[in-house]
């Protein structure tokens, strides 16, 4: 059976993204039910490992909700999230995954739409790569 | 050890059990590794729910909860309460958020909602079985408040915390404080003035040792964080000695050759570069608008207490929390909306205030005598196609109660008012019946339909599709038009960069929950008070004023904080020091530390904020986050796909 929406983990920040995760449902901007968040304090402590065996264990894609420049920790946050994205894409050309599968944008604590526009065309482009 | 957890999940009302099947999810996690007992609950936050599983908790020692409801930002504090009540260790209770990120997101699919729902409670159970025991940490909190805006929440706010005992540095960027209240003459409900009402809490502020007030001031870094934070304050001086003669001034007044629009009368009158305070006005001293001042010399020939050789200087001062008091500006209509700028008779609300308040026995505008006024209601709030969705509040009220004063001031005055229906919650209704039993005239039209104003030789017509005459077209020809404009966010809000607040959908300060933690950011330690958050009049900027001032007193009162014990922790076997970990942390955390042959880094527990910042620069994998390790963070993907 063909899948109807694309399994996705999405790391977002307790303080600034996952607030925005929250309103979009509050607005009931809706998007794929397969869409799963683990919030953790900041983006740039995000381990490529984690993202790895999300992969490993059947993930279609994962997104990075990040803090940008909103950070609470500080400003080298956006450059770090960044830093981390360059090598999980190493790892997973490593291993044959393609890099597109990793996406991430920085979601500010409002930014409800641009999260659901962003999910939601990354749910397309999982469909359209694993049907291809 | 295997535990013994307890899974509660919670209808919410029907918020949740009206797309999610809530007994599904039940059945569905009931057999998973460790729980004990599943249970649904219509409200997972009620009194009897709680004390049901403090009672589950004791009598079955339960090592961990689950619970699956709103967003954990909502009640997390509730349920940690929950846990303590019941003696287990507050981190041994983990929330599934079911409803923002459940319910609501996904009422369009109800079996992929109620799917969702399991596989994330199973995470929480994931999450909940590795889950340990903490101690919070405990740091230092300087027993010290900053409040930014010396507005009537700031000034308010202020008095309060200095009577609990706490030193407050109150930070004001005007040279004069009192904010918008001192610009407003008598006032709804009480008829007090703004002057009455500024002026009482000026001698109150300035009466309290332990309250150091900075006007000219504004802060220009922040760092550190709740508890400690540094603030470097620039405070411009105002060129004038304290001391002055009242004539001399006058005459250099009269003699500086730059005027400039006066901003406190919101730009219907002019003032020069060197100016003295309107009464309601504090501290009471000239000033020279060193902005505009072209240093030509001319008041400094007449008048000694000119003093150019003051400097600017830079304080820094340590608090424990800061209140943010800054306020609000008025809407500022855009060119031709309701005629605004079109003719000299179309002012805006605030400049109407202003005039009724300077002009003593007629109301005279642009040499004009004005009798009939038109007041256009919801300019700049209330928009369906512009920014402003939302209601300012105090408009109404503040429109009937200007109509009326002009009414009562000034001789032959007709008001007619043309309204999207009034909202003169509470007691402000008798103004309205006030209004009406005087006379003056409602006219009411629908949004998609609003009045018309068209200027042509100098006069102005406001014409309506009455909806309470049935729709029949009414036009006015009024003397002066003014347009009753909403609140909008300050234009020069820098400040919330600075203290990386967020704001909301109308861009004022957010706070974390509207009904339940009404004056708390994300940003801990910073509180916001009055209409820096939203429209509001001053009792409901003063209460918020008292609320801030009491939860920042909170941070601060006991000179210690608890924090949260989430903090890296480094593994010494693996650690080989390579110095990474140290160059990625923001906060100067980690240290290198001979531990005996070996060199290896170590975390400086009350200075880690817990970022995890350092986790993934480790090139060995030495450093975890507690609460968000490896094992945590890899089962609950685990039980994520599980389902
Ligand atoms: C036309 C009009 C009429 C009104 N009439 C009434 C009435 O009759 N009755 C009533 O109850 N309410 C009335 N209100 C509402 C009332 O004005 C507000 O409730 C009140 O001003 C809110 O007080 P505040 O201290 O929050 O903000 P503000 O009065 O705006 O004061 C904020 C202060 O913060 C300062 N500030 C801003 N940014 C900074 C910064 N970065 N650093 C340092 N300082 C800063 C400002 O200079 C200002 O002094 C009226 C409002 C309007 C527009």
């Amino acid at each position: 059976m063909e899948k109807k929406s694309a399994r996705i983990l999405v790391f977002s920040t307790e303080k600034i993204s996952d607030p925005a995760i929250d309103m979009a449902g509050l607005l009931k901007l809706h998007y794929p039910p397969t869409v799963y968040t683990i919030a953790v304090p900041c983006s740039s402590g995000i381990k490529p490992r984690w993202i790895m065996h999300a992969y490993d264990k059947g993930f279609d894609g994962v997104f990075i909700a990040a803090d940008g420049s909103d950070c609470t920790y500080g400003e080298t946050c956006t450059e770090k999230t960044g830093h981390i994205v360059g090598i999980t894409h190493q790892m997973m050309k490593e291993k044959n995954i393609d890099p597109a599968r990793l996406r991430m944008a920085a979601i500010c604590s409002v930014c409800s739409e641009s999260f659901v526009k962003q999910i939601k065309s990354f749910n397309q482009y999982l469909l359209q790569s694993t049907k291809s | 050890m295997n535990k013994k957890l307890g899974v509660y999940i919670c209808h919410c009302g029907g918020n949740i059990s009206d797309y999610i099947d809530v007994e599904k999810v039940k059945a569905a996690v009931a057999g998973e590794d460790g729980v004990y007992l599943a249970k649904t609950t219509m409200f997972a936050c009620s009194d009897a729910t709680q004390k049901e599983m403090v009672e589950d908790i004791r009598s079955n020692n339960l090592d961990g909860i689950v619970v699956a409801s709103c967003s954990p930002k909502l009640h997390l504090l509730t349920f940690r309460a929950v846990s303590e009540r019941a003696l287990l260790n507050k981190y041994n209770y983990v929330h599934a958020n079911i409803r923002e990120q459940g319910s609501w997101a996904h009422s369009d699919d109800k079996a992929g909602a109620t799917e969702k729902a399991v596989s994330l409670v199973k995470a929480a159970i994931a999450k909940v079985r590795l889950a340990r025991s903490l101690d919070p940490i405990i740091i230092p909190s300087k027993k010290a408040v900053a409040i930014i805006g010396a507005g009537v929440a700031g000034m308010r706010a202020a008095i309060e915390l200095a009577d609990m005992g706490c030193p407050v540095t109150l930070v004001e960027r005007e040279y004069f404080v009192g904010g918008r209240v001192a610009q407003w003459d008598v006032m709804f409900t009480t008829n007090q003035t703004g002057k009455e009402l500024v002026t009482r809490l000026y001698n109150e502020v300035i009466a309290r040792d332990n309250i150091t007030l900075l006007t000219g001031a504004e802060v220009v870094a922040n760092s550190g964080s709740i508890g400690d934070f540094t603030l470097k304050i620039k405070v411009t001086p105002r060129y004038m000695k304290e001391k002055c003669d009242q004539n001399n001034l006058l005459k250099a007044i009269e003699a500086c050759p730059v005027v400039v629009p006066d901003d406190f009368n919101f730009n219907i009158t002019s003032r020069k570069a060197i100016y003295h305070n309107f009464p309601g006005e504090f501290p009471q001293y000239p000033v020279i608008d060193i902005k505009n001042c072209t240093r030509c010399g001319e008041c400094e020939k007449i008048c000694s207490s000119v003093d150019f050789s003051q400097q600017e200087q830079t304080v820094e001062v340590h608090v424990g929390s800061v209140v943010m008091a800054t306020g609000f500006d008025p809407y500022t209509p855009a060119e031709g909306e309701f005629g605004y700028k079109l003719s000299d008779f179309v002012v805006t609300l605030p400049q109407f205030k202003r005039l009724t308040d300077i002009n003593k026995d007629n109301l005279v505008y642009n040499g004009r005598e004005i009798r009939n006024i038109a007041y256009i209601y919801c300019v700049g709030s209330r928009q369906s196609e512009g920014d402003n969705k939302y209601c300012s509040r105090y408009c109404c009220t503040s429109a009937i109660h200007a109509s009326l004063e002009a009414r009562n001031k000034f001789r032959n005055v007709n008001n007619f008012h043309f309204t999207r229906g009034i909202r003169t919650y509470g007691k402000q209704e008798l103004l309205y019946a006030e209004s009406l039993r005087k006379g003056d005239v409602y006219l009411q039209a629908y949004e998609e339909n609003p009045p018309l104003v068209e200027v042509k030789d100098g006069q102005i017509t406001v014409t309506i599709n009455d909806i309470m005459t049935g729709g029949r077209e009414i036009s006015v020809i009024p003397d002066l038009l003014v347009l009753v404009t909403g609140m909008v966010p300050r234009a020069d809000n820098s400040i919330a960069s600075k203290f990386k607040l967020p704001k909301g959908r109308d861009s004022f300060f957010n706070e974390i929950h509207m009904k339940l933690r009404p004056v708390e950011t994300v940003i801990d330690g910073v509180t916001i008070s009055g209409a820096c958050q939203g429209p509001k009049n001053i009792t409901e900027s003063v209460n918020s004023a008292l609320s801030a001032a009491a939860k920042s007193y909170s941070f601060v009162n006991k000179g210690e904080l608890a924090l949260e014990p989430i903090i890296a922790g480094i593994d010494k076997d693996l650690c080989t020091w390579c110095g990474e970990c140290e160059k990625a942390c923001p906060f100067d955390a980690i240290k290198k530390e001979k531990q005996g042959e070996k060199e290896i880094a170590v975390i400086n527990n009350s200075v880690c904020k817990g970022c995890g910042m350092c986790l993934p620069v480790c090139p060995v994998n030495a450093i975890n986050l507690i609460a968000f390790s490896d094992r945590e963070i890899e089962s609950m993907i685990d039980a994520l796909v599980s389902v």
